[in-house]
């Protein structure tokens, strides 16, 4: 085979244009494909007289959500119910990912333990919530929830104004207004600044040698900004108490079964096989390392944070991609539990308008788009601990 | 160059074809009478679990008064009642069931309402149940009223009326409460009966089946605030006229021999009767059943396998079931219900 055409042989032999031409083809063929559905859908569903489009949106949508992180009541539109909806599919899913994370990590490295114990006891864990579907595990944690804690009028306290029962954990709150939230970014500034600090110190330490105590600054860094939003905005400070109700408790912040349930689920089936990433990243590392760790002098625990574990993330970030792919998806699963996440609050929607098929639409195109910067963030990560110059 | 040539002419074909293949209209619905007769059955959508409605006795076959509308059809269409195929449907796919051509009938305690009727493509045949919706509270809560509920947790179905009306019910007297929905009606009542939600709602008659399914009946208790009206009737899809009158016929013939004392007992001794409208519905006069396409025997089939109206309720829902529902509004309008059949005429 020649690769590259002469100038006298037909433009069909030259390999440049064929590979193009094929995928003009292929693309044609998708396209053509896609618009024939498109056609043949709208047209049945234009004769059957189902009602299509996207108006149905801005229409008062007329039902309660039982929690919702943003502002939401049944006269919004179903367009904000979604909204509230999405809200609470990625504050459970960012919830589960952190506490799968840190769970994955403690589980993984314990299952490495010279303690047979320990090792034996990661094993069972890993094993027991990795080999059992994850639905099953829901409607376990939240029969547990319901059927052992007592009813609110018997509610547990075990801390004063901290309640426990089949409502959930209710624990005393402020009531969360602008200033709180600008307080808190205060906070995050003044995290941020102690953190700098807390690196300049050590940078300084390791230039010349003088080892001298950085806490009074990072602790100065947090509260200066803190003290200063406090008083600039001043937040209401006022604590809402929790009280035992007629039938519910009243006040304060709860935590309720369907959220609880679901995110003890989600994280603890996904912290199962991070736990195996880790162990796999872990023994990834040459045993070289962790002997010229020791040859250096270093405790077991500052080995592993400092030299095993920056070499294990490269082999750990893309399994754990897949992860937290699959921990944000399995969140619809919130469903059979009755927490108001994307997927319930699109059913409701579907049921009450009737349209389908948009409806699948939106949330098909939310789990992609979501997913995708899930993705694109850990890639992004990913190159960053990669070995630079490979 | 040859090659090429033909190639390319095979892509323009492909490329018209295409277009023909997408602007070609979708073939017109088919006659669903036709299709029932060749496939030699009714696909009839019924709730999974829903005790007096449908639900599956000690012998696996399904039994309900839902079931027994299906079964009404079918022994319209076949002569006899049970050339049905039971499909269990759950609340929030069963109209998508309709609409695609999974199920002839949807015969599911659905409620007819004026968006369902207007954008779902969807007709709803005669209201065979007149219900509302209700709330059951455990008795030891000592509720006495809906109005007491004032931040309840209270357990719902999603892709039903009841939580739009639960709000519509609410709003007004200014009366917060927790919502907390379950997809699945085991799943539902499982919250409810755990103490989870401090009442249930949905229709009157569903609630009389939660009560029966629980272990100790008695505990609960159903308010006497009716929240709704829901009107419960067979859906068909909008496109076929005909299927839909055999459908309303078909419940109209229980109605009309109740109406006239005929009974799954004593239906042949009125086929000598010499009431013209009893000859006409149990076509031993006119040509009634060629009119929608049956045989003319197809009423006389109905109550002779099933009865009239009242022995179906009686059978599924009345007194002596676990059930044990009133008949309430479902009394023919003679006796002050609101039952009625148009005349066989």
């Amino acid at each position: 085979m020649r690769p590259v055409a002469s100038s006298g042989t037909s433009l069909f032999y030259n390999l440049r244009f064929r590979a193009i031409l094929y995928q003009v083809v292929a693309v044609g063929i998708i396209v053509l494909i896609s618009l024939y559905l498109f056609s043949n859908v709208s047209q049945k569903l234009a004769e059957q007289n189902i009602a299509t489009g996207f108006g149905f949106l801005s229409r008062d949508a007329g039902f309660v959500i039982s929690q919702s992180l943003i502002d939401y009541k049944p006269t919004d539109s179903y367009g904000r119910a979604l909204l509230a909806g999405i809200a609470n599919t990625v504050w459970v899913s960012a919830w589960g990912v952190v506490l799968a994370t840190i769970l994955g990590l403690v589980v993984g490295i314990a299952r490495l333990s010279r303690n047979p114990l320990l090792a034996f006891l990661a094993f069972l864990y890993v094993e027991a919530l990795r080999n059992v579907p994850l639905l099953l595990y829901l409607f376990l944690w939240y029969a547990l929830i319901v059927t052992t804690l007592p009813s609110v009028r018997e509610a547990w306290e075990p801390i004063p104004h901290v309640f426990l029962s089949n409502s959930g954990l209710t624990v005393p709150s402020l009531s969360w207004t602008g200033a709180h939230s600008l307080t808190l970014a205060a906070l995050c500034v003044g995290v941020a600044m102690g953190v700098a600090v807390r690196r300049r110190a050590t940078a300084r330490r390791v230039a010349t040698g003088q080892h001298r105590p950085s806490w009074p600054w990072v602790v100065l860094a947090v509260a200066v900004p803190v003290v200063l939003a406090v008083l600039l905005f001043q937040p209401d400070l006022t604590v809402s108490l929790p009280e035992k109700g007629r039938f519910r408790m009243t006040g304060g912040a709860q935590l309720r079964p369907e959220f609880t349930a679901l995110l003890v689920g989600l994280a603890l089936s996904a912290s199962a096989g991070i736990a195996e990433i880790v162990r796999s990243g872990i023994l990834s590392v040459r045993k070289g390392q962790w002997e010229a760790a020791r040859a250096l002098g270093l405790r077991d625990g500052l080995s592993m944070r400092l030299i095993i574990l920056p070499q294990a993330l490269r082999v750990i970030i893309p399994p754990l991609t897949s992860s937290y792919l699959s921990l944000f998806k399995n969140s619809s699963l919130a469903i059979a539990i009755g927490y108001p996440d994307l997927v319930m609050v699109s059913n409701t929607t579907m049921n009450q308008t009737g349209q389908a098929i948009e409806g699948i639409a939106i949330f098909m195109m939310v789990y992609l788009g979501l997913s995708i910067v899930i993705s694109l963030f850990m890639n992004w990560y990913n190159s960053r601990v990669a070995l630079k110059g490979r | 160059m040859v090659k090429a040539r033909s190639l390319t002419r095979w892509l323009a074909f492909g490329f018209v074809a295409g277009l023909g293949f997408v602007s070609a209209a979708p073939a017109s619905a088919q006659a669903t009478l036709d299709t029932v007769k060749k496939r030699g059955k009714i696909l009839c959508g019924v709730s999974p679990v829903a005790p007096g409605f449908s639900y599956a006795d000690d012998k696996g076959v399904r039994r309900g008064f839902d079931v027994d509308i299906c079964r009404a059809v079918s022994a319209a269409v076949f002569g006899e009642p049970d050339k049905v195929e039971y499909v269990p449907l759950n609340t929030n796919v069963r109209f998508q069931a309709v609409q695609s051509g999974e199920v002839d009938i949807l015969s599911r305690q659905n409620t007819w309402s004026f968006s369902r009727d207007n954008s779902l493509g969807l007709d709803f045949g005669p209201v065979v149940f007149y219900d509302g919706q209700g709330l059951m509270v455990p008795k030891k809560l000592n509720v006495s009223s809906a109005s007491e509920l004032a931040n309840a947790a209270i357990c719902l179905l999603p892709g039903t009326t009841t939580l739009q009306n639960l709000e519509d019910f609410f709003r007004p007297k200014n009366i917060k409460y927790e919502p907390v929905v379950f997809e699945n009606s085991d799943e539902w009542r499982n919250a409810f009966f755990s103490g989870r939600c401090d009442a249930i709602t949905t229709d009157r008659s569903d609630l009389a089946s939660v009560r029966a399914i629980a272990s100790d009946p008695d505990a609960y208790v159903v308010l006497p605030e009716t929240v709704s009206k829901e009107p419960l009737a067979p859906t068909i899809r909008q496109n076929d006229p005909n299927w839909r009158k055999i459908v309303d016929w078909s419940v109209y013939a229980l109605i009309a021999a109740e109406e006239k004392g005929i009974t799954q007992a004593n239906v042949d001794s009125h086929l000598k009767s010499e009431d013209p409208e009893i000859q006409r519905l149990l076509g031993v006069n006119g040509d009634f059943g060629k009119m929608l396409g049956l045989d003319n025997k197809w009423s006389y089939n109905i109550i002779k396998s099933l009865g009239n109206y009242v022995e179906v309720f009686d059978r599924n829902l009345g007194p002596k079931t676990r059930l044990g529902l009133t008949r309430g509004p479902n009394k023919l309008w003679t006796e002050g219900g609101l039952l009625y059949a148009p005349p066989f005429r």
